[in-house]
């Protein structure tokens, strides 16, 4: 692996570089509004979409983490696929509807359809760009070392490269190129997934009571294997780590996105039905993933090759399938985290770009040629800031920066969204209180957390003990959000029946002028 | 939107589409299939690692070496794309009244 790459290799990477590359040069063509860069002008269709969101959601955490940890602990890192996929149902019952119906580019937009005020956009606009650049530090971070150890080629280009790609896919194709890149990355992955599972399935007589049978005596845990406790033995640690999961995937900020590139709450509804059959799949087969790379690679070859377990699928493929399906596998992967990081990039975009700088700074006064031009200096800046984090954090270990993007996204994103949406009396003083107690405390409490100290050296980022055992504290952060919001909400007389009675009928019948004006 | 309102001079009375019978019950209804059935998952959800953590019995085997944490896993799969397709239907249906009400609406002389 390390001893440089195959021609097959350079030949899927060239393949996908090149392919997203012409992607990108046809979007450029469609888009010159500023609502092409943001939403890809709200024309996708629900299929599109839907696949779309598969391809921004199924990040290298999932393809190639989640694999590792069923590898490494059988059903523990199973709980994964579990927390990931059933949070599209809080995405579908509470979310996407009245965020399609309410929103513009941004979930900002959505909250300030009812309090229209620079403090509410701002502190939005300050969780988003939180987030975003937690969740895009732990991809680049990963991304970097992913393609040092498939390519032999050395950290800090390996994240340049991605941060090149990333920047052009956004800068001159918008949420067009970044659409069909999330679209094109979702299909190759599911096709390497399949074949990976095909191939596992194939070893074990393509009997799933036999590979189940076999799973037993093959890792030095037995029986063990097959059941909860492997790597999560504190009970309340793994309800907060399954809370977060759930919770924190309606509060992303780029799948939110997704929702304003589809016309209408219909559209909405379609994609995320493709898009939870396709992720729901796709995590069905990390089982013969994990399974596989435990029985045809093994837990010591797997660790030698990362300690996380991020390289069991590959290794995976190239035990089943030859050096193709390696090479193959490892430009999925390749491209799993550039559509990624391109839909993150452009999410911070529009919090940086069009909340902050469009509407607080310029109050609206903006014409559609300035804000494609924020728009896409607000992606340099995003983007740069993000290359040269992720270029100072190369050694630390940053897996839990994406578990700390989900427990911010449920403890500041959510709670707001919800009481926006289904709370009469909610108002401005709560809507803000309710996203700095969420961000605050979900921030504090992992600054607390095992994730950041641990007496042994080099396990965390510093040597200590934690103050908490929580190494996801959404247990407590998420509750947190929902106080903070309600007491904010108490304290302040401020009411406004009259704008909650029209956010109320736009959310439940999408009415716009078009509507009535026939 | 704003712009287009004010070009073309309509305004939506939402009051007026909120004081509706037809839309308090609407709402009333499917708010209350939303937040139930939201109530339904997610404690299924949250009951797996609360047996799997404090109980032991979702570890006996239930199928040859497949263990019962398996099957409610894959119950929590089917439940995910049951109620998908549940939430669809009703939200068609929801449509359906929706339009009813703007239909109303606008024949009940809400435009100014």
């Amino acid at each position: 692996m390390s001893n440089g790459m195959s021609l097959t290799a350079i030949f899927f990477f060239v393949a996908i570089v090149g392919l997203t590359l012409v992607i990108t040069w046809w979007a450029s063509k469609r888009t010159s509004s500023a609502s092409d860069f943001y939403t890809a002008g709200g024309g996708l269709t629900g299929w599109q979409n839907g696949l779309a969101i598969a391809g921004d959601y199924l990040s290298a955490a999932s393809f190639l983490g989640i694999a590792g940890a069923v590898a490494l602990f059988g059903f523990d890192g199973f709980f994964f696929s579990i927390g990931y996929l059933v949070a599209y149902l809080v995405v579908l019952y509470i979310v996407a509807e009245p965020l399609r119906n309410l929103g513009k580019f941004t979930l900002a937009d959505m909250i300030t359809a009812r309090f229209d005020n620079a403090k509410v956009r701002g502190t939005a606009a300050l969780s988003t760009i939180t987030i975003v650049l937690f969740y895009m530090i732990a991809q680049l971070v990963g991304a970097g070392a992913l393609i040092q150890l498939l390519l032999g080629i050395d950290y800090w280009i390996a994240v340049l490269i991605v941060g090149f790609m990333m920047t052009t896919y956004v800068l001159f194709g918008g949420m067009t190129a970044t659409s069909w890149v999330q679209i094109i990355k979702a299909c190759l992955l599911m096709l390497g997934t399949v074949i990976i599972s095909f191939l596992v399935l194939k070893e074990f007589g393509f009997s799933i009571s036999t590979m189940f049978k076999e799973m037993t005596t093959v890792t030095d845990s037995g029986a063990a294997y097959l059941n909860p406790g492997l790597k999560y033995t504190n009970g309340l640690d793994t309800i907060s780590m399954l809370i977060a999961l759930v919770l924190g995937t309606a509060g992303l900020p780029h799948i939110l996105m997704r929702f304003f590139t589809v016309k209408d709450a219909k559209t909405a509804r379609s994609s995320v039905i493709w898009a939870t059959w396709i992720v729901g799949i796709f995590y069905v087969l990390t089982i013969f993933l994990g399974f596989g790379a435990a029985a045809f690679v093994g837990k010591e070859d797997i660790i030698a090759a990362n300690a996380a377990g991020n390289m069991a699928a590959p290794l995976l493929a190239e035990a089943l399938g030859g050096d193709i399906l390696f090479s193959f596998v490892c430009a999925v992967a390749f491209a799993t985290i550039l559509a990624v990081v391109a839909g993150l990039v452009l999410s911070g975009a529009s919090a940086l770009s069009h909340d902050i700088y469009g509407q607080i700074i310029k109050k609206g006064k903006i014409t559609e040629k300035e804000q494609v031009l924020a728009a896409r200096i607000g992606s340099i800046t995003i983007a740069v800031i993000s290359i040269l984090l992720a270029l100072g954090a190369q050694t630390l270990n940053v897996a839990f920066l994406v578990s700390l993007a989900f427990c911010i996204a449920g403890s500041a994103n959510l709670p707001v969204i919800i009481y926006t949406i289904y709370w009469k009396r909610f108002n401005t003083a709560g809507a803000v209180t309710a996203m700095l107690t969420g961000l605050i405390s979900a921030l504090v409490l992992v600054a607390m957390s095992p994730n950041v100290w641990n007496p042994v050296e080099g396990k965390a980022i510093f040597v200590g003990d934690p103050l908490i055992m929580l190494t996801n504290p959404a247990l407590i952060s998420v509750p947190l959000g929902f106080l903070g919001g309600f007491i904010g909400t108490l304290l302040s007389k401020e009411t406004d029946d009259a704008k909650y009675r029209e956010v109320d009928v736009k959310a439940n019948t999408g009415i716009s002028v078009q509507d009535v004006s026939h | 939107m704003a712009n287009n309102q004010a070009k073309k001079g309509i305004v939506i009375d939402y009051d007026s589409i909120a004081n509706q019978e037809s839309f308090k019950s609407l709402v009333r209804r499917k708010n209350s299939f939303l937040w139930s059935m939201t109530a339904i998952f997610l404690s299924a959800y949250m009951l797996l690692p609360i047996l799997t953590s404090y109980t032991t019995i979702l570890h006996q085997k239930a199928f040859g070496e497949i263990t019962w944490v398996w099957i409610y896993a894959a119950g929590l799969f089917i439940m995910t794309w049951g109620l998908c397709h549940l939430y669809v239907a009703k939200a068609n249906s929801f449509d359906r009244e929706a339009k009813a009400i703007i239909a109303e609406y606008e024949n009940g002389g809400g435009r100014r």
